[in-house]
């Protein structure tokens, strides 16, 4: 199966755009990827000690693509993360107990109870959450992109779907409109082998799914997912083609889901003995620690500071969040419109 | 002051909020070197250049999509639907996204999405809906279907600067058979607020929408036969105006729900449930309704005119009612 030979490819003739990071920013790199995992770790240890509300998406394996690709952006770019981009919130600002709360639906949760896990935004830190229906945020963040178009602002858009959302119909018109309107966004499509249950085999023809790019008239790009270097690399090229005036960038980033679609999902319909070979052979953190110990001659200790580090840093928001109350029932009438901000509740609720 | 047609009306609408805010912009499909099926928006990309009158590819959901999107950041997009018939292109759009938007996550969606609704012109099943009760079913959404050339103004310019997204459901048949003169001055016919259009003491026909007209036509005739008929024009369909609807029914005890849109599910019931929930005891006679039949609206005049209510239908209604 496509598995281990997949994730293994590289980018074709990247050119060295990761000698612009400096040592501290990639020991960042490691920092982001780190605090992603732990805390999906203490999630899936809250969500088994049933203290979640809903279900619980995790991107274990798939912590290279996020960072890496958020971590190409400015703090005054925009993106729109999806299920499996933890690791983009958490690097674009969001802080590990508003994660931690947003899974528990607290009332002091970015949502406030209203929504769950990372469907969440904040435009003051340049992040807006996914919602259920695949392919949407492509047709919003070519608007959220055609407004720094139209006042001139040198910003840019990033914004994910996965090799599932391609089918979709929002995902075709956002990223032609977009591409018209040469709009400053970047579209990084994730190919991590399955939508749900479903194959990439059985989600599109296409040999690879940046060959869509051409359809469209718009770069396209392509990149080693587990790489966290080669996602950056691929990510600055586009976001600097899209700040220079150049439009849109298709990005496909090969990688893979190693749990389920959340966490109820068994992955019955996994061939045996693919999940242990991307995980014994292709982990995006066990592989860019042999970078930096090798390549760039970081003591393992350093790493293990680090590592301690997001660990004291998701204690620290999970008993912050722990203490959080459940929103009050009645709050749940407010804020459907700017004007009434509180709708009247039903009589028999008065 | 010269009289102008309702769609004239919309256009000057758009145009003064374009002139008094530079983030309020057009987009849809034909609008800008064309002017838009209509030509609601003709001369707008000429005035405003292509950055705020936007040519678009035939994309409802990307029209929607870029216009929530753009709305989050502080522009004030006006999208067009070159057809309300359309906009179920992009309903997920509207009720999934920009409906809830604000609701869950803080991020507001300023914007209009309007477009020509509406029959009595042998559209067809395609060019000819009134697809209003699909959206006022979504909480999140305002729905504004104006009948006169001042409320089109007047509703749109509010619509423009309202915090939330609103659907802004034109008349076709009224596009330019209607006339009005502009009130002077910055002319905002507040959203949530229903019209007396016709003041009477023995019967109450709601309405809205070019009904508005069938139901003065027949309010005339019945006037004839000595019978007082108050009309109410309820201009904005989310949210309903309770208080004016209560006003009516405790004023004439009975009432006539018309719309042009189809029965089932359709608003006339809404406003039935609620007339029974706030004032069932100031009537003296059961709520009827006149509306469209339940089938998709045929094309050749015969049939539409069978399906679509009429003035008579209207007078009949009415005297059922009033007789009861």
């Amino acid at each position: 199966m496509k598995g281990g030979a997949r994730g293994a490819k590289r980018s074709a003739a990247a050119p060295a755009v990761a000698g612009r990071l400096s040592h501290s920013d990639k020991l960042s790199l490691y920092y982001w990827m780190r605090l992603t995992r732990t805390l999906e770790e203490r999630l899936v240890n809250l969500h088994r000690q049933n203290k979640l509300v809903g279900g619980l998406f995790r991107s274990l394996g798939q912590e290279a693509d996020a960072v890496g690709s958020a971590f190409a952006v400015e703090e005054h770019d925009v993106l729109s993360s999806l299920t499996r981009n933890l690791g983009s919130l958490l690097v674009k600002g969001a802080t590990p107990v508003e994660v931690i709360r947003q899974h528990m639906a607290t009332a002091d949760s970015p949502t406030r109870g209203r929504d769950l896990g990372l469907h969440f935004a904040d435009m003051g830190r340049g992040y807006i959450g996914h919602i259920s229906p695949l392919g949407d945020m492509v047709a919003v963040m070519a608007g959220v992109t055609l407004s720094f178009k139209v006042r001139g602002e040198p910003r840019v858009g990033l914004v994910y779907l996965g090799d599932g959302a391609t089918s979709t119909g929002a995902f075709h018109e956002g990223i032609n409109f977009a591409a018209v309107q040469r709009c400053p966004l970047v579209v990084i499509a994730e190919n991590n082998g399955y939508a749900y249950s479903t194959p990439t085999a059985k989600q599109s023809a296409a040999k690879r799914f940046v060959d869509k790019a051409a359809g469209y008239g718009v770069a396209g790009d392509h990149a080693d997912g587990n790489d966290v270097l080669a996602v950056y690399e691929v990510t600055k090229r586009a976001v600097d083609r899209a700040r220079s005036g150049g439009g849109v960038t298709l990005i496909e980033l090969v990688t893979y889901r190693r749990r389920g679609h959340a966490e109820h999902d068994n992955q019955s319909y996994v061939p045996g003995g693919e999940v242990e070979r991307w995980a014994a052979e292709n982990d995006p953190i066990d592989r860019y620690v042999r970078v930096l110990i090798d390549r760039e001659k970081v003591e393992q200790s350093d790493l293990d500071a680090i590592d301690v580090r997001a660990t004291a840093e998701v204690d620290a928001a999970t008993e912050q969040a722990l203490r959080s109350p459940p929103p009050a029932g009645p709050d749940a009438l407010a804020d459907v419109y700017a004007n009434p901000s509180r709708l009247a509740p039903h009589w028999y609720r008065r | 002051m010269a009289e102008i047609t309702y769609l004239e009306a919309i256009r000057e609408a758009l145009v003064e909020e374009m002139e008094r805010d530079a983030n309020v912009l057009c987009l849809g499909e034909d609008v800008g070197v064309f002017g838009g099926a209509f030509k609601v928006t003709e001369g707008l990309q000429a005035r405003f250049g292509e950055n705020r009158v936007i040519d678009t590819p035939i994309s409802e959901i990307a029209i929607v999509g870029a216009a929530a999107g753009a709305a989050h950041m502080g522009l004030r997009p006006v999208a067009e639907m070159q057809f309300a018939d359309f906009i179920s292109c992009a309903y997920d759009m509207l009720t999934n996204y920009v409906a809830t938007s604000r609701y869950r996550t803080g991020l507001a969606c300023p914007m209009v999405v309007r477009g020509p609704s509406g029959g009595y012109v042998r559209g067809g099943p395609f060019h000819s809906q009134n697809p209003e009760a699909a959206f006022v079913h979504t909480p999140g959404l305002k729905i504004v279907c104006p009948a006169t050339a001042e409320d089109a103004k007047g509703l749109l310019k509010s619509a423009i600067r309202d915090d939330d997204c609103v659907l802004f459901f034109e008349h076709k048949y009224l596009y330019r058979r209607i006339k009005g003169v502009m009130p002077a001055g910055d002319h905002l016919t507040p959203i949530g607020r229903a019209r007396v259009a016709r003041e009477g003491k023995d019967l109450s026909i709601i309405t809205y929408g070019a009904t508005v007209w069938k139901a003065i036509e027949a309010a005339d005739q019945l006037a004839q036969t000595g019978v007082s008929v108050e009309v109410i024009d309820l201009r904005t369909l989310a949210p309903l105006d309770d208080d004016a609807i209560v006003a009516t029914v405790k004023k004439t005890n009975r009432v006539v729900i018309v719309h042009e849109d189809t029965r089932t599910g359709g608003i006339a019931g809404e406003i039935a449930a609620r007339i029974n929930e706030l004032c069932w005891e100031w009537l003296d006679a059961p709520v009827l309704r006149v509306t469209a039949h339940d089938v998709p609206l045929p094309s050749a005049a015969t049939l539409e005119d069978f399906v679509l209510p009429q003035t008579a239908d209207i007078v009949a209604a009415a005297q059922r009612v009033g007789t009861y």
